[in-house]
């Protein structure tokens, strides 16, 4: 996981391609097609990916949260205090009164049961609730046959982006990877995916702006099939989890999706903002109840938020997290590892 | 209505304090620690919370209860001056510069609605009658200028854009040349997100803001930003000097306590909010409004002083008590209707009647004048028996009181079910009271 923090920076021909606007589905112009890399490479401090960063302590913040952590651990008294300011390290970690609250009643309980004096200790134990609660890592694997990922997601949170990561990923493993531009409602949406598609080197699957998601879904779904590819990605617009008709769409989209994919792997993966506080288990739900969630993807997870909040959606829903996003370039993607995100909470 | 769940816990949090005489320390003290876990759970950072609940306890406690207020309705008042007051006590406008163009900088992080924004800012400032000029910066995000062309397009409004070869500072500059020479009044610059940790790109938009000296930068935040809110509020104040926010996303159902919060660290006041994708859905930012929804009264704060005057509030907290023992009857019913449709429009007092605005499912019921009449008609229908112990009301008594008050055993058959529905409500308010869970709310 590491390594690929420090990993290559997009290839300079790579740039130049979408530049000269080579494909011929991006249309006359490319517009957007700007790249952060000239600005980033002095700047190796924004590949540093969540653990890292954390023990850099990138920011004061940070820095002061890390120290604050520290402190609460050693020497000093399991008493209330402690408590209390374990509460609010995990509240302004975005946890969620209710789990945190559960997590650290439980604390409790094991502190007058195991008759637990050393605030190291209760530290470990601590961290291994919280990586009980999160279960093992479910990374995000393809099977053998057609795999078909429907990313869903608020408006924003990262959906397109996170596309363009995965099918880098699998693109880079060999994989025969195929996008289908399911977001036709947002202005130039479309484009976006087909940029991405150039860049990494892809086919997309569109139609116009307007169109019929689930037809796009349709004709993805049938391209992937006849031209045999391993991984179908499909994008969809941004939607509040409470706008009922869009939800209804995306079911119908999910409709289409199950009917004409008989016999090959579904995935569903809702992408979650890490900078989200405790709407993100709305989201969670509703989008659960629509579509049936069957990962999580975490983004923004480069900036200062901690996302805390999955743990919560853990905690409620079962839903796993799979993934998590650490920039805006398609190498900027890593698996969720349960202990790392526990240990970056707490940060030694 | 935007803070309305928060509003409701709120509300609900209050009228456990209502009939308890007098604010005393303990009062207030249990009141606000559910205060407390009613603003964390809406996002509130939890040290703006921490002190926003110190000063409540520092006003409220042993505060003289004005005569015509229950404890609790004093505590309402004073919640809601310190919320008001928290998020700023006006409503604010933009900039105007004095010799046209006026700048507009939008900046935020990344997928917080900048362009978006950008567009139903655009709309906002056309429909007032200037000619604004969209700038595209966002050089970065794949088609993300052919993102702010189509809002162009759509609004007849002009884009302005290099590409995504030239530099956003450079874009900037030559924008405030085309828009005096175009005769544009106001030029809104949609820029990249960024976070506000990466120092190059922060640096990005110092640089903007050195080269044309903006007249207004506005800071686009996601109404879902849990607490981290502050972080980034604060950052992006520091290195650039925002004058206001614009708060997205509200059509949501996100509590949006990070209104509170940025407004809190940065003093800077949120401008906007904005609803829905539609291009039109921007609106003016109203502290005032805002705070009361937040308090679970919606309009019914200002409606407490109206009811001041009318509603007897030794009846309502006795009618309350009622609703919580369960001994609620057809003659309170008639009774605190009576009372309510002296005051007015009945669907807006419906929050009046204690316990009731609580109830979510009350919220939907349809609030029909006529109706009330023949419900009115019906009761004054029912012996004493029948009104204390409605039960007891069999098929024939339903005839009986249907033909009795001229209407239709439908009706009664309604009304009792109403009825019945308002008591089982009740059970189960107050069971959850009990527990003492304010999340576990069914209504909520
Ligand atoms: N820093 C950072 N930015 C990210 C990450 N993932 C996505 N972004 C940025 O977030 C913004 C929104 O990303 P998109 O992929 O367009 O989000 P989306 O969910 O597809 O958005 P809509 O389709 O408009 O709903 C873009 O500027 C991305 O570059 C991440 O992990 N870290
Ligand atoms: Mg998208």
């Amino acid at each position: 996981m590491l390594k690929k923090l420090f990993g290559k920076r997009e290839k300079d021909e790579e740039i130049a391609e979408v530049l000269e606007g080579k494909a011929q589905d991006v249309g006359e112009e490319t517009p957007g097609t700007g790249e952060r890399e000239q600005l980033e490479v002095q700047d190796e401090k924004q590949k540093v990916g969540l653990y890292q960063r954390l023990k850099e302590g990138l920011n004061k913040t940070r820095k002061g949260f890390v120290n604050k952590v520290e402190s609460l651990f050693t020497g000093r008294a399991i008493d209330d205090e402690f408590f209390e300011e374990l509460e609010e390290i995990l509240i302004q970690a975005d946890v969620g009164i209710n789990t945190t609250m559960k997590l650290v009643e439980h604390l409790q309980e094991i502190v007058d049961e195991k008759r637990i004096n050393d605030p190291v200790e209760l530290k470990q134990i601590f961290k291994e609730e919280i990586n009980n609660l999160l279960g093992e890592p479910t990374p995000l694997e393809l099977k053998s046959g057609l795999n078909i990922v429907m990313v869903v997601g608020v408006n924003g949170a990262g959906k397109t982006t996170t596309i363009a990561k995965i099918s880098e990923r699998f693109k880079n493993q060999g994989k025969k990877v195929l996008l289908g531009a399911g977001d036709t409602f947002r202005a130039a949406a479309i484009d976006q995916l087909k940029v991405w598609g150039n860049r990494v080197g892809i086919d997309v699957i569109a139609h116009s702006e307007g169109a019929d998601a689930a037809a796009v879904a349709f004709d993805a779904i049938h391209a992937a099939r006849s031209r045999n590819v391993d991984l179908l990605i499909l994008d969809t617009a941004g939607r509040l989890h409470t706008q009922k008709n869009l939800m209804e769409e995306l079911k119908k989209v999910r409709r289409v999706l199950s009917r004409e994919a008989a016999g090959a792997h579904e995935h569903v993966l809702l992408v979650v903002d890490a900078t989200t506080g405790q709407n993100a288990i709305n989201q969670a739900r509703l989008f659960n109840e629509a579509v049936e969630v069957n990962g999580i993807t975490l983004t923004k997870l480069d900036g200062t938020a901690k996302g805390g909040i999955v743990i919560a959606i853990k905690d409620d829903l079962k839903i796993p997290i799979q993934l998590i996003g650490v920039g805006e370039k398609a190498e900027d993607l890593q698996d969720f590892i349960p202990e790392e995100f526990v240990q970056a909470l707490f940060a030694e | 209505m935007v803070f309305e769940n928060l509003a409701e816990k709120l509300q609900a949090t209050f009228s456990k304090l209502r009939g308890k005489g007098k604010l005393n320390e303990k009062d207030v003290k249990t009141a606000l620690k559910e205060v407390k876990l009613a603003l964390l759970e809406a996002d509130v950072n939890f040290k703006v919370v921490k002190d926003f609940i110190k000063k409540i306890e520092e006003r409220a406690v042993g505060y003289e209860v004005m005569e015509s207020l229950s404890p609790g309705q004093q505590v309402i008042k004073i919640v809601n001056d310190e919320l008001t007051k928290l998020m700023g006590g006006t409503q604010s406008k933009l900039a105007s510069a004095s010799k046209p163009p006026t700048i507009i900088l939008m900046v935020g992080l990344q997928g917080a609605g900048k362009t978006t924004t950008t567009g139903k800012l655009a709309k906002l400032l056309e429909k007032q009658g200037r000619r604004p000029l969209l700038v595209a910066a966002d050089i970065y995000r794949p088609a993300a200028i052919k993102q702010l062309q189509v809002l162009g397009e759509r609004l007849d409004i002009p884009v302005f854009s290099m590409g995504s070869q030239t530099s956003p500072i450079d874009i900037a500059k030559a924008a405030v040349q085309y828009a005096e020479n175009q005769g544009r009044d106001y030029m809104i610059i949609d820029t990249a997100g960024r976070l506000h940790i990466n120092e190059e790109l922060m640096g990005e938009l110092k640089d903007i803001k050195a080269s044309v000296k903006p007249h207004e930068i506005l800071l686009v935040v996601d109404s879902m930003t849990g607490q981290d809110a502050v972080n980034v509020a604060e950052s992006f104040d520091q290195a650039l000097g925002i004058d206001g926010v614009v708060l997205t996303k509200l059509d949501g159902d996100a509590r949006g306590g990070a209104a509170l919060s940025i407004r809190t660290v940065t003093g800077k006041p949120i401008k906007f909010i904005g609803m829905g994708e539609k291009l039109d859905g921007l609106e003016p930012f109203h502290p005032d409004r805002m705070a009361n929804r937040i308090l679970g009264m919606g309009d019914v704060l200002s409606l407490i002083e109206k009811a001041q005057e009318t509603i007897d509030l030794k009846k309502a907290q006795e009618l309350e008590e009622k609703l919580r023992k369960q001994e609620f009857t057809f003659e309170d019913f008639l009774d605190q209707m009576k009372q309510v449709r002296n005051m007015g429009p009945l669907d807006q007092l419906m929050g009046m009647i204690p316990g009731m605005g609580k109830v979510k499912q009350l919220k939907n019921m349809q609030v029909d004048e006529k109706a009330l009449d023949h419900v009115e008609a019906i009761i004054n229908s029912m012996t004493r028996e029948e009104r204390v112990n409605p039960d007891v009301i069999n098929g024939s008594r339903r005839k009986r009181i249907a033909r009795g008050s001229g209407t239709s055993v439908q009706e009664v058959n309604k009304l009792l079910k109403q009825f019945n529905d308002v008591r089982k409500m009740m059970k189960q308010l107050t069971g959850m009271q009990k527990k003492g869970k304010m999340s576990k709310f069914p209504f909520m």
